[in-house]
């Protein structure tokens, strides 16, 4: 599905991610972890197109990306999240959804007022089907609120259905679990492993080790930049090259 | 009554020309300071037009073309710019549209202006007298409204916001953030252009001097007096300023004062934005929380 093929990033000095090598396997979920500033964010980054390369290749369904702009990426169906949730906050939670989906014949000017009726239907399809994943999670009574209203955890969770409302074939979550409770960390893995039934590949960074070994098939693992294992959760667990980059020993 | 007529004109034009820096500033987060560069544009086109004769319809197409146009070639280098940057980009062309007036004496007759200019004839109804006019200009800024609206209205207007709210966030989600921009930006200049136009035929004098960064000022102060952001709040901040703005100048001073009129009203307007932006950021009218779907 992901096919990165050296990269390498630095920023002045610093080799925030150097000649990484990584496929991303389809319908898989792979996580990606490392101690803090290992350059797993940065990696991030470089496969969406907001920041460019210095070296590598990145290939995604075997088209060429690097060098897109992140709306290119998005389009041919990878999405990522925010280590922050990243919602519009001044806007309603169904507004929020209703940008999501991809390519919305509405959102072109010029056909604005010569295809009304089309842009109606479309329209009235992305509402159903947002309301309908809202009910899903327990959040459709807060259909009308701000953004910025609701609780951290509920905006982790709208930030997960606003996933599936743009419906990509893959997607990136950076720490979809950080600073939320345990309730709700169980909601958004619940989201994830049903994603993945549903065809979806997930490419994820967790420092959460219950949802690593739950969720994920497949693990590389980060340090200054280099990836320094890879394999099945239980595996990375017991690699003591893992345990010396975590404990620093 | 002809001073009230005056007054309602006045307004309608400044809705039109604070509706176009709406789209901008208000929906799209695009802090536009040389806005009034395409209300010159647009009434310089027009009144250069209907001087040489040619039929007011095809001056005032030729002026939003015009405008339009002027609008894309500044956004190309200008929203590669973030916020402040492109506030300052825009501030600079404003001023550089005004020098052009000024120094292109061949077209403009530079600091002279352009007298004469002559009363609109749209399908052939001429709008020479005041409440002629007035309809003229209620006619379009009626339409200007329902465009707007629903530009605003539809998923296109949702995109801008969310452009607004959090540009990374959007472009994550798949959305051109820079070419959403240029098209509010056009729309915008385009819309700007029009105003300009019904000014310049309303006035029939213009000249460099009318285009200065104070209009600019005023516009964006009708704006954010109103409630940047909403669909009414230009509105009602364009009948506000501009009652206050124009009344001023009837008011019987003894000569020796009235020379401090100008100066004073532009302290009231300073003043006015500090305190707004003080006590009640958001305008006079708030922000309502729209649905999201096409009315």
């Amino acid at each position: 599905m992901l096919e990165l093929r050296g990269i390498s990033k630095a920023f002045g000095g610093i080799r925030a991610v150097s000649n990484f090598s990584a496929t991303v396997e389809k319908n898989k979920i792979t996580g990606l972890i490392g101690p803090n500033g290992s350059g797993k964010t940065t990696l991030f980054n470089l496969i969406t197109g907001f920041i460019q390369l210095d070296r590598g290749e990145i290939f995604f369904r075997r088209e060429r990306i690097d060098g897109f702009p992140p709306h290119e990426i998005a389009h041919r169906g990878m999405i990522r999240t925010f280590q922050l949730s990243r919602l519009f906050p001044k806007m309603t939670v169904l507004e929020n959804l209703l940008l999501a989906p991809q390519r919305q014949k509405g959102e072109r000017l010029w056909i604005l007022f010569l295809q009304r009726q089309k842009i109606r239907f479309e329209e009235k399809r992305n509402v159903e089907k947002a309301l309908s994943l809202l009910e899903g999670v327990g959040l459709s009574s807060l259909k009308d609120e701000l953004a910025e209203n609701l609780s951290y955890g509920q905006q982790r969770l709208l930030e997960m259905i606003r996933l599936l409302m743009a419906d990509p074939e893959m997607i990136l979550l950076d720490e979809p679990t950080a600073g939320i409770n345990p309730l709700m960390i169980r909601k958004i893995m619940d989201l994830i492993l049903k994603m993945r039934e549903l065809g979806k590949t997930f490419f994820i960074i967790e420092h959460n080790m219950d949802v690593i070994i739950e969720c994920c098939d497949w693990v590389f693992v980060l340090d200054h930049g280099e990836k320094i294992s890879e394999g099945t959760p239980p595996k990375i667990q017991n690699d003591p090259r893992v345990i010396e980059a975590y404990l620093g020993a | 009554m002809d001073l009230f007529l005056h007054l309602c004109i006045m307004s309608l034009i400044y809705i039109i020309f604070a509706l176009s820096l709406n789209l901008e500033v208000g929906y799209t987060g695009l802090f536009n300071f040389g806005h009034v560069a395409f209300f010159g544009i647009g009434a310089y086109t027009s009144a250069l037009l209907t001087l040489h004769h040619f039929p007011f319809e095809i001056s005032l197409l030729m002026a939003l073309f015009l405008s339009g146009v002027s609008g894309f070639l500044l956004s190309l280098p200008s929203l590669r710019l973030r916020g402040d940057f492109f506030g300052i980009a825009t501030l600079g062309f404003g001023e550089i549209i005004r020098m052009a007036f000024q120094n292109e004496v061949w077209l403009t007759k530079g600091p002279m202006g352009l007298p004469g200019i002559p009363k609109p004839k749209l399908l052939s109804i001429r709008f020479a007298t005041l409440p002629q006019y007035l309809l003229l200009t209620l006619g379009f800024a009626t339409l200007t409204f329902l465009i707007l609206r629903g530009i605003i209205r539809s998923p296109f207007g949702r995109v801008l916001k969310g452009i607004r709210e959090d540009e990374i966030a959007a472009e994550a989600l798949g959305k051109n953030v820079y070419r959403f921009r240029i098209k509010s930006f056009v729309v915008g200049s385009i819309f700007a252009g029009l105003a300009g136009v019904l000014w310049g035929h309303y006035t029939t004098f213009i000249s460099p001097n009318d285009f200065t960064i104070i209009e600019t000022v005023l516009v964006l102060l009708i704006v954010v007096l109103g409630g940047k952001g909403t669909e009414w709040g230009p509105i009602l901040g364009a009948i506000l300023l501009i009652f206050f703005q124009e009344s001023l100048r009837f008011l019987r001073l003894p000569p020796e004062y009235s020379r401090y009129l100008a100066p004073l009203q532009q302290m009231i307007f300073g003043s006015l934005l500090i305190l707004m932006m003080r006590f009640r950021p958001e305008g006079l009218i708030k922000e309502r929380r729209e649905h999201g779907c096409l009315s």
